[in-house]
């Protein structure tokens, strides 16, 4: 008897396969075909025991309500997407680091291609670093102000974090544009901590408005579990410095760009 | 006031009627499309990414997209299956961007990325856990979420697709830009490599099961 090739019966299994009569009438016959399928299907059950997490009853909503300030009043043109305020500030990021680049490159001495490429960077990387400088300031700012968070009276039931939500959700949409733009500079150890940030940021605008004492204590501690705010403080830091520093040595700026890696 | 109400209902009744309406000015009428569809398109976009966090941030990304291309849509009749495919393709981007992250990092982190909501000890099953099955649940979980990370973005995208969203081939070929035998190859080889990875560690698991030792 010819028994199925394993293609055959993964295609039987996922109801993909073409034959699918013949395949269910060699079945019934063949032992060592169904144990073989059985072995498959094993594993395909192991795999359905991971679950996906429920993102709660009112998820739509959140959504719903995340995007709808994105949203132009109707459906336009795909150009008309980039008139909207946070896509324009997205786009005059991307405009002034081009004109830097540009202006690096005219002001720089032909002849001199290293130098050049040098300035370049420097250019490019003094606009992004002020931007991102100013938004992990508001964003220490806003986690230490949840870190020292407190019931005003011990027997109160509720703690109102409403303020420190919204701030979260609008740091949230900037701190993903600047990890995308740290990642396209080459700065991994800056885009990895803001994608650790962004995680706090998305925890902190998907908590509840008001939180019972022991909630607010559990944000505090995953904040200062994870070290968000001293990784903030060390990043925000260097970044001044980078500011300050006029014209910095390349290799300077390397090497300080591996010590944040070590964050 | 009446008329609003059943403006509501018709809207609720339809996601044609929902596109027609949005395209035609009425912004709310996106809503309704994207409370009916959202939790669906988290589901495939947290199979396919492995991640809350990326999960949500492909959901919003799929419903401007969306919104952004709605006039493009109007000729067809399921928007679940249109934003579905959006959603699969942002994902796509996403896990190589992430890919490109990881790459980037010096050393990847070793905690876990959704903090406590995606710690293993929050999805293991609930039964009369001893801290050996525990252990091994989460050895198993570990395991399955490597294998899994391990297949090509084609081949993750085509099992999620087929395995658990229960999608057609035809439509797994439109969103991997290739032909039907080619669908279900990558089918195929998905579920081939999931089964050289894990077929030990599961029949270890279902001796120990049935030999009582099971953790």
């Amino acid at each position: 008897m010819k028994h199925m090739t394993e293609e055959e019966l993964i295609a039987y299994r996922e109801g993909v396969a073409e034959q699918r009569t013949a395949i269910s009438g060699h079945l019934a016959v063949c032992e060592e075909c169904r144990g073989e399928l059985e072995r498959i299907e094993a594993v395909l059950a192991a795999l359905d025991t991971l679950t996906v997490p429920d993102p709660g009853a009112d998820y739509g909503r959140q959504v719903w309500r995340e995007i709808a300030p994105r949203l132009a009043e109707k459906p336009e043109p795909w150009w008309q997407v980039w008139m909207e305020p946070r896509r324009l500030a997205a786009a005059g990021v991307i405009v002034a680091l081009i004109v830097a680049a540009f202006v690096a490159g005219r002001i720089t001495r032909p002849g001199k291609t290293s130098d050049n490429i040098a300035n370049k960077e420097q250019v490019r990387e003094r606009v992004l670093v002020v931007a991102v400088g100013e938004h992990l300031g508001h964003s220490e700012r806003m986690l230490v102000e949840l870190s020292n968070a407190e019931p005003s009276d011990p027997a109160q039931k509720q703690v109102n974090i409403s303020a420190e939500q919204r701030r979260a959700e609008d740091l949230l949409q900037e701190n993903r544009l600047y990890r995308q733009t740290a990642l396209q500079e080459g700065d991994a150890g800056l885009a990895s901590v803001l994608d650790e940030l962004e995680r706090v940021l998305l925890d902190v605008a998907h908590s509840p408005e008001e939180v019972t004492p022991a909630q607010l204590e559990a944000i505090q501690k995953k904040i200062a579990g994870r070290g968000i705010l001293f990784k903030v403080r060390v990043v925000n830091k260097e970044l001044q410095q980078r500011q300050e520093a006029r014209e910095p040595a390349p290799a300077q700026n390397e090497s300080t760009k591996r010590e944040r890696n070590k964050v | 006031m009446q008329q609003s109400v059943e403006s509501t209902q018709a809207i609720a009744e339809s996601d044609a009627i929902a596109v027609e309406r949005t395209l035609a000015g009425d912004r709310d009428a996106y809503r309704v499309l994207v409370e009916r569809h959202s939790h669906n398109v988290f589901r495939l976009a947290y199979r396919m990414t492995g991640n809350r966090h990326d999960a949500e941030e492909v959901v919003q990304e799929a419903f401007l997209r969306g919104y952004q291309k709605l006039g493009q849509f109007a000729a067809r009749s399921n928007f679940g299956t249109w934003v579905y495919r959006i959603a699969a393709n942002y994902a796509i981007d996403r896990m190589r961007q992430r890919q490109k992250e990881e790459a980037r990092r010096e050393a990847p982190r070793a905690e876990d990325r959704d903090g406590m909501e995606n710690d293993p000890l929050n999805r293991v099953p609930d039964r009369a856990p001893t801290p050996e099955r525990l252990t091994q649940s989460i050895e198993l979980r570990k395991q399955m979420e490597q294998a899994l990370a391990a297949l090509s973005d084609a081949e993750r995208t085509a099992f999620v697709m087929r395995h658990w969203e229960g999608c057609g081939i035809e439509e797994i070929a439109g969103v991997l830009k290739s032909s039907s035998n080619a669908t279900k190859n990558t089918v195929f080889r998905a579920v081939q490599k999931l089964r050289r990875a894990l077929q030990p560690v599961v029949e270890t698991r279902a001796q120990a099961r049935t030999m009582g030792t099971e953790l």
